[in-house]
């Protein structure tokens, strides 16, 4: 049953299903990177809970002019105006009041959500209420979903995509650099206007697949993975473009093969599923990698320690050290060098006589800065350099075992 | 006290005709103490001004002002006798380092490309002349081989290099820079005042925020003093003085610093 759902064999309309909520999870896995990238990214959550309020009111509204309540398109169109007015409140606080963004994230979050979930309870009372089936929007479903609504939601989320990608260069020079884009003429207030209005567009169109309560995962879970295996903005965007598609994907078709399991929270359990690998094995930024990668460097460092008291002829006190060298034949178990030992200290030494002087040679400043410690010289200068540097080295002395 | 200069009471006689950049009682403040006082202030063609003054001067805020990137009380700029906002292009800007996020996911080249964002539009692909001019301009900073790392794997002084080649790519006219040489290695300062030193050759303008009395001499042929009012703009040797200095900063002159008065 899953394996058909993954591969859409469960007829047409789970296919469209499918394939419109993959549509609207690229446009928020893209979406979504610009407003992380500026840093943004709770503004989303403002947004969604703003949407609950016009949800209730176009439901009653329509009802009242004696329409269908249950119409998609009115019920987006009544939950963009009060997410956008959410949004124009953030703003508002955030800019003449003293009150800082997340704050003012908070405060208007849990009234419109507050106030939303009073109209939804008046909804259920209503004689036309009953069937609403509005709560589903809180958290997603893609089962009893009508052709014409999943039609609306890829439609919705392709042209939200397109849009997403005519802004991205204006969007990436603000999130970099605000000063430099306000001062090459770009207004920073309106690009900004325009990430925040892709965000709620994609908000707004997958309120039914995804659910309002869990729409900001979608548009964030996706670039913050990306940015594990990638430093490139363009391969940020279209890396979190797919898993958000990915996870869209694979939590639509799951719930359209177990239909009492709601939409969001699969696609989420998805898309965090992704993260966590990212996090641990990502080559780079995962944290097996920095494990390892500081592993290799503290034996680096007493390797290099131990090689420069051998040929000092120091005593070695730590044992790791000793351990290190033994293990590479360079020293017996009582911390006296082997004869390869007695060469690589040798080396070892020339080596940081070589940094000394090359330090405080003033043209070769570039190369200088690159002393760590443990670099072998010969990395950074040329041979003929080398030359140079030997030339003041002074005289040869004989290396103590 | 020092008798409050106002704005349009002193023309600049000395200014060219259409000078690059003037500005005209330019007022800027945070809530309700002003930061930069009533300011006059034109730059011309060829010159390379140094804006000195002590901490909290206002020095990068009038550069924000004049650039719009603030939005002043009052004050008027023009850039070549005509409003700013036509001129733009014009104008190179290179901010303060610390004012990005330099673990941003973004490449040296992708910076630079930034440079050429009038030129790109929206949607037009990037060509491989355009690399090729940002490589150019990497190359007049010396980072040419630099192009592919991401921006915060590097030095200090190699990312104010960037965010210069950024602004050559731009092909203005006039640089604004706030704080070049603030935190940077010998190498990169003596790199980037050839570069200012080749644009003032081509007569370009150059404008730079400046922390370090002692090389003012060296780099720049002429200064404007600032402390939130204007205290005063001229040739080096005219308006770089003990007394101006002293009116600027006070006591917090050191004495080892007036040795730079040359």
């Amino acid at each position: 049953m899953l394996w058909q759902a993954l591969t859409l064999q469960l007829g047409y309309n789970a296919t469209l299903v499918a394939i419109g909520a993959m549509l609207l999870g690229i446009a928020a896995g893209v979406s979504g990177s610009f407003l992380f990238l500026r840093r943004r990214a709770l503004v989303s959550d403002a947004i969604s809970h703003a949407t609950l309020p016009g949800v209730g009111l176009a439901f009653i509204l329509m009802v009242a002019l004696g329409g269908e309540g249950r119409n998609l398109a009115g019920l987006l169109a009544g939950s963009a105006i009060s997410a956008a007015v959410g949004l124009l409140c953030v703003q508002w606080l955030t800019r003449n009041t003293r009150l800082a963004e997340d704050s003012a994230i908070g405060a208007v979050l849990s009234v419109f959500f507050g106030f939303g979930i009073v109209l939804l309870t008046v909804i259920q009372t209503m004689q036309a209420g009953r069937q609403a089936g509005l709560d589903s929007l809180l958290l997603g479903a893609t089962a009893g979903m009508l052709r014409s609504d999943a039609i609306l939601i890829a439609a919705g989320g392709a042209l939200t995509l397109v849009l997403t990608l005519i802004l991205r260069r204006p969007m990436i020079m603000v999130a970099f650099d605000e000063d430099y884009a306000a001062a090459r003429g770009l207004n920073v207030r309106q690009v900004d206007l325009a990430t925040m209005a892709l965000v709620l567009a994609v908000t707004v169109v997958g309120l039914k697949i995804v659910g309002l309560i869990l729409i900001v995962a979608l548009l964030i879970i996706p670039p913050v993975t990306a940015r594990f295996w990638t430093d490139r903005t363009a391969r940020l965007w279209l890396l979190s473009g797919v898993i958000g598609g990915l996870s869209a994907y694979t939590g639509a078709a799951i719930s359209a093969s177990a239909p009492q399991l709601p939409t969001g929270p699969i696609i989420v359990l998805t898309s965090f599923a992704l993260f966590v690998l990212s996090l641990a094995f990502a080559p780079g930024r995962g944290v097996l990698a920095a494990v390892l990668r500081h592993a290799a460097f503290q034996r680096r460092v007493h390797m290099r320690q131990g090689l420069l008291a051998l040929a000092q002829g120091q005593p070695i006190y730590e044992r790791y050290t000793i351990r290190l060298l033994r293990r590479a034949g360079l020293a017996r178990a009582d911390g006296v060098a082997t004869e390869a030992g007695r060469a690589r200290a040798a080396k070892a030494l020339l080596d940081e006589n070589r940094w000394d002087i090359l330090r405080a040679m003033p043209d070769h400043e570039a190369a200088a800065a690159l002393y760590d410690g443990m670099r072998p010289i010969e990395t950074v200068v040329t041979k003929d350099q080398l030359t140079e540097i030997d030339a003041r080295l002074p005289a040869p002395r004989e290396v103590t075992a | 006290m020092k008798p409050i200069s106002i704005a349009a009471t002193a023309p600049h006689a000395e200014a060219g005709p259409q000078p690059p950049l003037s500005i005209r009682g330019m007022t800027v403040s945070y809530g309700q103490s002003p930061v930069v006082f009533s300011v006059d202030a034109a730059f011309p063609e060829g010159s390379m001004t140094a804006i000195i003054g002590p901490n909290g001067a206002g020095k990068s805020t009038l550069l924000k002002a004049t650039l719009g990137i603030l939005r002043p009380l009052s004050g008027t700029v023009t850039v070549h006798a005509r409003p700013l906002n036509d001129q733009r292009h014009r104008i190179a800007y290179v901010p303060q380092r610390a004012s990005v996020d330099w673990d941003f996911p973004t490449t040296v080249l992708d910076v630079v490309l930034m440079g050429l964002s009038r030129e790109l539009g929206l949607l037009w692909p990037v060509r491989s002349r355009h690399r090729q001019k940002v490589l150019d301009c990497l190359a007049r900073v010396g980072m040419a081989e630099f192009a592919d790392r991401q921006i915060g794997q590097l030095s200090g002084g190699q990312q104010q290099r960037v965010f210069l080649a950024r602004a050559l790519a731009q092909d203005a006219d006039l640089y604004v820079l706030d704080e070049p040489f603030a935190g940077v290695d010998a190498a990169t300062e003596k790199a980037i005042i050839a570069v200012l030193k080749t644009l003032k050759a081509e007569g370009k303008t150059v404008i730079a925020v400046h922390h370090d009395l002692s090389t003012v001499v060296d780099y720049f042929d002429r200064v404007l003093i600032l402390n939130i009012r204007k205290i005063a703009e001229g040739t080096v040797a005219e308006a770089f003085t003990e007394t101006n200095l002293q009116a600027a900063y006070g006591g917090r002159l050191a004495t080892a610093q007036m040795g730079a008065l040359g």
